[in-house]
């Protein structure tokens, strides 16, 4: 509990000057807060190869055991040796290096992003269902937003576009905002809960 | 000081202060009642009902990193890991947390290393269940959507900053039949998790419910503290509207002093 405590202590240290560092401008609190975030910066990096550790542990295990589908596991592990020592040998920046990333993680995580459209459909399928007065109010307003944006939608009737932009800017913007002034509150009440040492789930720790 | 945050600086005193002054009062006992979240009353069902069907709990918190503004995002989610893992441990279901940003993933095995043993099921536990997958965005969504349906998920609870890959993720857990309780605080993904899963925590609702699941009552003054901020807000918002509404500026000239 000892080092629980250094941690809140440290925490909250940090987190202060970081947020003077935000309203006054006074030199020496903006190096420190400066080399704070560059701390921050070097930590995270180091704390990737604690995932690559994970990985490796993870699925070496998975294939010494052959657990369901261990092939995918020997794909992973030889696909991030193979571009670490690429990378090592021919830096980030190299051709071969890249040559993975362009040719390989580039166009698959683009055909996953274009896979949304189906996941879209397939949600809005069944959030578009009349089967309560809120869904049914759900799916008018969609429709009459939807027919705002296609160009056919103004072919059938002109106003279309107008109580499209009625609904987005009034109801719309006005939830967004509520909810926007909400999160921003609890954002900062979880905040000093954490700085205050009241929350310290994250430390894996009991309650204040 | 500097330009142009002045008013930003009085705004954080003022919501800071009404904050600390309920969690000062419930530390002097008083105490508050907060009315409950579905979502979060939905929890120990759906790790039931993992534990019933011998099936997996999946949680995620989110892909936001523990820095920028999203970072409390990834902190509430961990909050309510805790919680879920206490639960997991104490039923005996298995549970397995998704992980896209390396520096969460010690913390993340930490907590729910703290909460088997906790239940004094700390033998129970597997460092496995931990898993960092891929700190792309959408490899990660690959990876979380090919083991949810896989493993045939129970539960997925999704709790933290998402992006894009909200509607992925929790697509995947519908047809895998996973009861989802999903929570974000960004705002262009809640009608995604609003189509796709069974709760939804909304924006100042993620933050609030490590709070209220822990019940303990100083989390629960800050949670009442919350409210002296919704008025400052309310008040700011009607004198904004009235001036707009007598066409002056000077509610949006003080923001920008």
């Amino acid at each position: 509990m000892k080092s629980q405590g250094l941690m809140i202590a440290i925490t909250f240290v940090f987190a202060l000057i970081i947020i003077i560092d935000a309203f006054f401008a006074i030199d020496f609190i903006s190096a420190a807060s400066t080399e704070i975030q560059n701390w921050g910066t070097i930590i995270a990096s180091l704390a990737l190869a604690l995932a690559a550790v994970n990985l490796i542990r993870i699925h070496s295990r998975r294939i010494r055991l052959r657990r369901g589908e261990w092939y995918n596991s020997v794909a992973l592990l030889t696909v991030m040796f193979v571009q670490t020592a690429i990378g090592l040998v021919n830096r980030s920046t190299g051709e071969v290096y890249n040559f993975g990333f362009n040719n390989i993680m580039t166009p698959l995580g683009a055909t996953m992003y274009a896979l949304l459209a189906f996941w879209i459909a397939s949600a809005a399928y069944r959030a578009f269902t009349a089967r309560s007065i809120d869904s049914a109010i759900l799916l008018v307003a969609a429709t009459v937003v939807m027919l705002g944006n296609a160009p056919i939608g103004e072919s059938i009737w002109s106003a279309f576009p107008s109580i499209k932009t009625w609904i987005m800017d009034v109801p719309n913007m006005a939830a967004q905002r509520g909810i926007m002034i909400g999160g921003g509150i609890g954002a900062i009440a979880l905040g000093l809960r954490i700085l205050m040492g009241i929350e310290r789930g994250h430390l894996g720790g009991s309650d204040e | 000081m500097k330009t142009g945050v002045v008013f930003q600086f009085v705004s954080l005193l003022i919501v800071c202060i009404g904050i600390i002054y309920y969690i000062q009062k419930a530390r002097n006992g008083t105490t508050y009642v907060i009315r409950k979240i579905a979502g979060l009353e939905a929890i120990e069902e759906a790790v039931g009902r993992a534990t019933e069907m011998g099936r997996l709990v999946h949680f995620s918190p989110g892909i936001a990193g523990l820095d920028g503004v999203t970072a409390a995002q990834t902190f509430a989610g961990l909050e309510t890991l805790g919680m879920v893992a206490k639960l997991v441990a104490r039923y005996g279901a298995r549970l397995f947390v998704s992980i896209r940003v390396a520096i969460v993933l010690p913390l993340a095995e930490e907590i729910v290393r703290q909460a088997y043993m906790a239940e004094g099921a700390i033998e129970a536990y597997e460092p496995e269940c931990v898993q960092y997958l891929s700190s792309q965005q959408f490899a990660y969504a690959a990876a979380v959507m090919g083991i949810i349906q896989r493993e045939k998920a129970a539960a997925s609870i999704l709790l933290g900053g998402f992006w894009a890959e909200s509607l992925m993720v929790a697509e995947a857990g519908f047809h895998a039949g996973a009861i989802q309780i999903a929570g974000s605080a960004n705002i262009t993904q809640v009608p995604f998790f609003v189509a796709a899963c069974d709760y939804v925590l909304i924006g100042e609702e993620l933050y609030a419910a490590g709070a209220i699941a822990s019940g303990n009552p100083i989390k629960l003054g800050s949670i009442a503290g919350q409210d002296i901020a919704k008025l400052y807000a309310i008040i700011l918002l009607v004198i904004g509207i009235l001036g707009a509404t007598a066409g002056s500026n000077f509610l949006v000239d003080l923001m920008g002093k």
